[in-house]
């Protein structure tokens, strides 16, 4: 039996710890329309995407209300563009591009993901088309987000793609520069992209996928950190019990709406991503969680361990929480859109290199971070070749969305709106990788033995 | 007829006929009420009710706003959830 007890701790959680679904993804195959006709293609991949995500919207809302929790997104991920298009008459993909994004209109989702290629070992015709299309496509939509993945711990690192990924943020900030740089902030350069993510703008639905499918992402940075604040000076066997109860209760809350969803679009459920996603919203930070384990400014010396801990009993905790586990699942480290990490880069503790470092133990990578406007093209594919090199030894899934923004410095601060934040620009190394990045070729894939 | 159990919760300064407005709007919506419990923290009015929504022909969402409605011109905060999100939080 339910004690009083219970019922107010989850009010409390929802109404003062901002606890929340992050998001409910509808992930859609769009491998049955394929044609060589690109308007016919076009028109497929509509319908197909009105069709299946009619009620998204709807039966979300429907779910919020009837059980008390915010679901803040509902999104769609799609098949690969470049693998759907790669057959059609055109060398321009930008219409494709302008179709998902009319379509995400039409069913009210506040993201479409999927403009998206994967080329970690080479270039097929339609991920060389793709790529081309990408600065343009992301200026004149508003719901799509693209990814790329250059990078797996199988394939090794293609340095090729890395190369023309940082040209293309560069391109892509230009051609936004009046939105601060906006489309790079829908742009995800991946080693190891996992096919179930709900997350943007990293999202697009895998060819191993069923037909459509639910993933859910759940949250919930506000009630761990409140859950920390009664565990002060205690060592960190505690902590990690803490965290783990907590992870458990807040997947468990996901799995039921995602089971609810399911059930309600007659899609099947996917999985639910154990991620502990954080919001601009005061105390609702990653970066806090941290500081209360007991570390003056996150990126102090200190961090990268509290990170791993947190991370691991986020997944312990979740993991028994739920039928299927997938996506991400871990916890994020998007500077601009945790109100904690803002301050501390602003104060200069936490720096490019340490988030970096933050990384090799937790869910994504460098995540939402501007840089200085005159930052070479290089310099961003040197990034990303660092950080695709730690998800390609570690077989873990990495990331890079950075944004170069036009006319900015370090010292400046870009707002971006709503869950997408504002971030301060952050120093870059000004040293030239050019000459590395020129090479081009690919990085071979690593050793999974011998592991030191 | 399968049960579908709710949870509402009333939170606000403690006043003459609370439980009875509440109780009348729910009859008036063919909410069965199932179980109650009530107390008073630092004079804070604290309620949970268990109902049966079953018989309600009222969308939930209406319901839900009626309630909350009632609530904000006394000064209460008043909500209706399903059951099951509690269940899936607390029991295992």
């Amino acid at each position: 039996m339910l004690s009083r007890n219970n019922i107010f701790e989850t009010i409390e959680m929802i109404d003062k710890q901002h606890l929340d679904i992050r998001t409910i993804t509808m992930g859609i195959s769009l491998l049955d329309c394929v044609s060589e006709d690109a308007a016919r293609c076009s028109e497929r991949i509509y319908d197909k995407i009105c069709r299946r995500a009619e009620h998204l919207v709807r039966v979300g809302e429907e779910i919020e209300s009837e059980f008390g929790i915010p679901i803040v997104n509902k999104r769609i991920s799609v098949t690969p563009i470049a693998l759907v298009a790669g057959g059609c008459d055109t060398e321009d993909f930008v219409p494709f591009a302008v179709t998902l994004d009319e379509a995400a209109k039409n069913c009210g989702v506040n993201f479409i993901g999927g403009f998206s290629a994967l080329v970690h070992k080479g270039f097929a015709r339609g991920d060389e088309l793709l790529l081309r299309a990408i600065p343009q496509a992301l200026a004149q939509t508003n719901f799509v987000c693209s990814s790329v993945n250059v990078a797996s711990t199988r394939a090794g690192i293609n340095m090729d793609a890395v190369a023309r990924m940082g040209r293309i943020i560069k391109e892509t900030a230009r051609l936004t520069a009046d939105r601060d740089g906006l489309g790079c902030a829908k742009l995800v350069v991946f080693c190891n992209a996992v096919e179930d993510n709900p997350f943007m703008a990293g999202a697009f639905h895998g060819v191993g996928e069923a037909d459509s499918v639910i993933n859910v992402g759940v949250s919930g940075p506000g009630v761990v950190y409140h859950a920390l604040q009664r565990c002060k000076g205690k060592p960190f066997d505690t902590v990690a019990e803490t965290i783990k109860k907590t992870a458990f209760q807040v997947t468990r809350m996901g799995q039921m709406v995602a089971s609810e969803a399911s059930r309600r679009l007659g899609t099947p459920f996917g999985i639910v991503d154990l991620s502990l996603a954080p919001t601009p919203a005061r105390g609702d930070s990653v970066a806090r969680i941290l500081e209360e384990m007991g570390l003056e400014v996150c990126g102090t010396h200190g961090t990268t361990a509290a990170l791993a801990l947190l991370n691991d009993a986020v997944k312990k905790g979740g993991v028994m929480a739920s039928g299927h586990v997938g996506g991400l699942s871990g916890a994020f480290i998007p500077v601009s859109e945790d109100e904690g990490m803002i301050a501390a880069a602003q104060s200069g503790v936490l720096a490019l290199d340490k988030l970096e470092a933050m990384t090799c133990v937790c869910s994504v990578g460098l995540d939402m971070i501007a840089v200085p406007g005159d930052t070479p093209a290089e310099t961003l594919s040197a990034i990303i070749a660092d950080e695709a090199a730690i998800g390609m030894v570690n077989s873990k899934t990495t990331a890079v969305r950075v944004i170069p923004v036009a006319g900015k410095d370090v010292g400046d601060t870009v707002e971006l709106g709503g869950l997408l934040g504002s971030a301060p620009v952050m120093p870059v190394h000004r040293e030239s990788a050019a000459v590395f990045v020129a090479r081009g070729g690919r990085i071979p894939a690593p050793l999974q033995s011998l592991k030191n | 007829m399968e049960p579908i159990k709710a949870i509402v919760t009333v939170l606000g300064q403690d006043q003459v006929g609370i439980i009875a407005g509440v109780c009348n709007l729910l009859a008036a919506e063919q909410v069965n009420v199932l179980d109650i419990s009530q107390t008073i923290l630092q004079g804070y009015f604290t309620m949970m009710m268990v109902v049966d929504v079953a018989a309600c022909a009222t969308p939930f969402d209406e319901l839900s706003q009626q309630l909350r409605t009632f609530g904000e011109g006394r000064g209460l905060v008043i909500r209706i959830q399903r059951e099951d999100i509690f269940d899936a939080m607390h029991k295992i």
